[in-house]
């Protein structure tokens, strides 16, 4: 007979708003098998813990019904509380009255009915639990990062220092990412390839860390402890190992007319190239796509002058497979490219350029080697307007969100031109001012007043060119709407960070979610900011929403934090809730028939044959049987099983049926 | 082929000569427009900002009227009715309540049933696929297409060209044998209504547009909407006022350049009936 016990949670106002919380319990205490119910206000704080494991002790009970919110939430916690009373923490379940019921309902009557017989389904199926080990499995402790910007190099760098190994995979050829095209960084004006260029090396030198760039995630396999990931390393066409990065061939390549990634199109590249001199690795790659000798099939320059002989045209791409225990994503964040603004004049204005532009013209290291020149003829801009919110907050253009790294930058942008062109003048046009950070508002303040920068509150309707000027037609919201010209040499637009391109893809690829807006989905906004809803797989900086330098270095290292923790154990536990095939007494006995449909239904690879053999060692038939190490517990299986031979434990078909019959009143 | 035809009060008044060459270019493709019989007033500017349902109701009427006459496809080429009746069929379409509403004020049944097309439209389904052998004399000018405010506007309910930077009457010109110019004003205010309150701030508004039409190069302004045409055509003096200057670039319906392209009679197309006189 079983001793069921009812914890009926008001979850503050949460529940008990709607729900009369106090009828529940006294309903649910008179089922039968039920010997202890009760309400409470807080039931997962230590005095409501408490009330749960008392009474598992006192009354002895063999299974308990907590009725609060969804198990996503606190399952974890009332298990652990069961269990530190002496009951299989698999005897507790959840009957979700907030997110299921008084959350979606008015108050009244019918609230609370249903809530009565959310409580009354799980107080049926309880009886059917059965004690459940959890499963152990092994930890690879080989953490693979993919992203070599600087949330992907400070994840792997505090990893690596954990004494544990990195496998980090960069797609483009250098690591470093948007911060190395960063000219100088806010609120203190450091240069941003100081600060970063000896971390980069530092990535390239670590004994723990396995570099891949030009490389990119094929496909991964496997669960938290035990991914096995597929790496397409794409071919260089150069043997690393030869090549002594001395720039010959780079010198030497005739195609030297591509826009450079690297300088945000404002510089050329060769074809054969290395996108910035202080890349790490310093060793080129060839652009097949605009490489002459793929193109029309002679040149071989490079393999000429090359005194190593290090140049492979006949390279094809690498598949390396590797296995590790976690994953950290790392892979940014993209601008908007000004011809996604047709008042803007869709990209048709060669001055009219992106944030990210800006850097690299205010950059040491660009295409102007930092001075501010416009791109159409190369003059010194004597006026000069940043427009903020170019996309961002304004729902017409599907971005509603804010961008939240612009209104710093523009502010650096507009100091920057005011330091390097005395007598020019620059102009802000701005929504609001979200300088949210330490010294971030002092930051915004010495631009205005210091360096006078001209603020301007309103929006720009439109950019058009006229006798050779960039008129910026906006409003001045702080004077009356009033109309506002400013007739420019250059204008900035500080673009809405989006998502890459890709990350749908590779969202789908790692089976996590993402936003409507393709950002990576952290597992709880608040609580849980650098995991996602896939155990073992981490979030670092951009790639979960816009992120600036700061934010992204505290994610690297939370979810490196998070990385060792794991690693710090030699086994995992996981839930035991997986398919089993029965197997019944007499030990050879099953009703699996081994049609094995459920082998290619698994999309897991969990399910092989199983002989089943006499004392003779004689085989008698041939059985499903799932690997516990494998399993995910999705079911697919048992829909495909015809002779209902498999389970999934905690969720066996006697349980559901019992649920189902429970709601209809049938017990 | 027979379309229905929804003049509008301006196309009855002002702006006779947009009639004149709707109707001329029709008649040239053999195409009968069959004007809608006891129309009414769209409501224009005023209406919708009194009255929601009223704003519903006039248009309504007059979709309900060329209903019952059997019409599936009307031309309205003034931008304003077009947009007033653009707006009512989508706001009709999304609320069936509203619809009982403004079905039962006018005492009509309004089913949604007829296609509206604005000029461009009419001449883009209809004309152009025709044209080739027609263009006796092209239209040999720089010409700046200027679309104002209503014809691509809002896009979410017209969904119809380039809300920021449109471009169906610049590829129209170019069939008619013009050069169309790049320019920067092409969906800006011409000061709509404040033509007949505010003169001297038409003279402005319009002013910037036809100024960097001229500093472009343009010989033609082309324009299809009364409102429009007559802001830069009749009140050509405030805007000369504004410029400084005397600037005296012709603005032609898109209808009348078209009907010169084909060699149609000039007092047919009523150019005659220009204040900004018509030299090319």
């Amino acid at each position: 007979m079983s001793k069921i016990g009812v914890f009926v949670c008001h979850c503050g106002e949460n529940i008990s708003a709607t729900v009369d919380c106090a009828k529940v319990a006294e309903v649910a205490g008179k089922y039968d098998g039920v010997t202890f119910s009760v309400d409470y206000k807080y039931m997962c704080s230590d005095p409501g813990q408490s009330l749960i494991k008392n009474a598992i002790t006192e009354k002895g009970l063999t299974g308990v019904v907590v009725a609060s919110c969804s198990p996503r939430m606190h399952e974890p916690t009332f298990r652990k509380a069961c269990a530190e009373a002496g009951l299989n923490p698999f005897m507790c379940e959840m009957a979700n009255l907030r997110e299921h019921c008084s959350w979606v309902h008015e108050k009244g009557e019918a609230t609370t009915e249903k809530a009565i017989d959310l409580v009354r389904i799980l107080v049926e199926k309880v009886k059917y639990n059965h004690e459940l080990t959890s499963i152990k499995v092994p930890v690879t402790k080989t953490a693979l990062v993919i992203g070599g910007g600087i949330a992907g190099i400070q994840a792997s760098l505090d990893i690596a220092n954990t004494g544990h190994k990195v496998i980090l995979i960069e797609k483009d050829p250098s690591i470093g990412g948007h911060m190395s095209q960063l000219s100088e960084t806010f609120p203190t004006l450091d240069c941003s390839q100081c600060i970063l260029t000896p971390r980069m090396v530092e990535v390239a030198q670590h004994p723990n860390i396995t570099l891949y760039t030009y490389a990119e995630l094929e496909s991964l396999e496997g669960f938290i402890g035990n991914f096995k990931a597929k790496i397409r390393k794409k071919s260089k066409s150069l043997d690393e190992k030869l090549c002594t990065g001395c720039g010959q061939c780079t010198t030497k390549c005739p195609v030297k007319k591509i826009p450079s990634e690297f300088n945000e199109g404002l510089g050329k590249r060769t074809a054969i190239y290395v996108p910035f001199p202080q890349a790490v690795p310093n060793k080129p790659v060839i652009d097949r796509k605009n490489c002459t000798y793929y193109v029309k099939g002679k040149c071989k320059v490079c393999e000429i002058v090359c005194p190593t002989g290090a140049i492979r045209f006949d390279q094809e791409d690498q598949i390396v497979e590797v296995e590790v225990g976690a994953i950290v994503i790392a892979t940014g964040f993209t601008v908007k490219q000004p011809d996604f603004f047709p008042e803007y004049g869709y990209g048709k204005h060669a001055d009219v350029i992106t944030g990210l532009q800006f850097e690299r013209l205010a950059s040491a290291s660009g295409p102007t080697l930092g001075e501010i020149r416009r791109p159409s003829d190369g003059k010194i801009p004597e006026k000069i307007v940043f427009l903020a919110c170019a996309g961002s907050r304004d729902p017409a253009k599907g971005i509603p969100y804010c961008s939240k790294i612009c209104c710093m930058y523009i502010a650096k942008h507009a100091m920057l031109y005011q330091h390097k062109v005395h007598g020019g003048k620059s102009y802000v046009f701005y929504m609001d001012i979200r300088a949210g950070g330490k010294q971030y508002e002092e930051f915004v303040r010495r631009a205005i007043e210091d360096d006078g920068v001209n603020y301007i509150r309103g929006r720009v309707s439109k950019i058009y060119e006229k006798n050779g000027k960039l008129i910026v037609s906006g409003v001045d919201t702080l004077l009356n709407a009033m109309p506002v010209e400013i007739e420019a040499d250059m204008v900035v637009l500080a673009t809405a960070g989006v998502a890459n391109e890709g990350a749908e893809e590779l969202a789908q690829k790692l089976h996590i979610s993402y936003d409507p807006y393709k950002f990576f989905a952290e597992a709880h906004p608040k609580l849980k900011p650098v995991e996602t809803n896939t155990a073992g797989i981490f979030l670092a900086g951009a790639c979960q929403a816009p992120r600036d330098i700061p934010e992204s270095v505290a994610m690297a290292s939370g979810a490196a934090v998070k990385v060792a923790g794991l690693f710090s154990q030699d086994e995992l536990t996981r839930e035991p809730i997986i398919a089993v095939v029965n197997r019944q007494a007499p030990p050879m006995y099953s009703s699996c028939v081994g049609c094995f449909l459920c082998v290619s239904a698994c999309p897991y690879q969990a399910i092989e044959k199983e002989e089943i053999k006499n004392r003779n060692g004689e085989v008698i038939k041939s059985v499903a049987k799932v690997n516990p190490g494998l399993c995910q517990g999705c079911g697919t299986c048992v829909a495909f099983c015809r002779t209902k031979s498999i389970d999934i434990q905690g969720y066996t078909h006697e349980q559901m049926y019992t649920e189902v019959m429970a709601l209809l009143n049938e017990y | 082929m027979t379309l229905g035809f929804y003049p509008g009060c301006s196309l009855k008044g002002s702006s006779r000569e947009y009639a004149e060459s709707v109707i001329a270019v029709a008649k040239a493709f053999d195409i009968k427009l069959e004007e809608i019989k006891d129309w009414n007033c769209c409501g224009a500017t005023a209406a919708h900002n009194m009255n929601k349902e009223l704003s519903l109701a006039l248009p309504a009427r007059i979709l309900s009227l060329a209903e019952r006459q059997g019409l599936t496809e009307i031309v309205v080429p003034c931008a304003a009715c077009y947009s007033r009746l653009t707006v009512t069929k989508h706001e009709l379409s999304e609320d069936p309540a509203l619809k009982a509403v403004v079905a039962d004020a006018n005492g009509l049944s309004y089913n949604g049933t007829v296609n509206v097309l604005n000029i461009v439209q009419m001449l883009d389904k209809y004309v152009i696929p025709n044209l080739e052998g027609k263009v006796v004399k092209p239209f040999d000018h720089k010409v700046a297409c200027y679309y104002g405010c209503l014809l691509v506007r809002p896009h979410e309910i017209l969904k119809f060209d380039r809300e920021e930077d449109p471009q169906t009457l610049d590829v129209l010109m170019l069939k008619a044998g013009a050069t169309p110019i790049d320019w920067a004003f092409k969906t800006e205010c011409c000061g709509a209504g404040l033509s007949v309150s505010r003169t001297s701030s038409v003279g402005r508004l319009s002013g910037k547009i036809i100024g960097d039409a001229k500093d472009r190069g343009a010989e033609v302004v082309i324009v299809a909407c009364p409102m429009c045409h007559s802001n830069l055509d009749m009140r050509r003096d405030s805007i000369n006022t504004y410029l400084g200057e005397k600037v005296e670039i012709p603005v032609l319906y898109i209808t009348q350049a078209i009907g010169l392209a084909l060699g149609l009679d000039r007092k047919a197309l009523g150019l005659q009936r220009h204040f900004v006189k018509v030299t090319v």
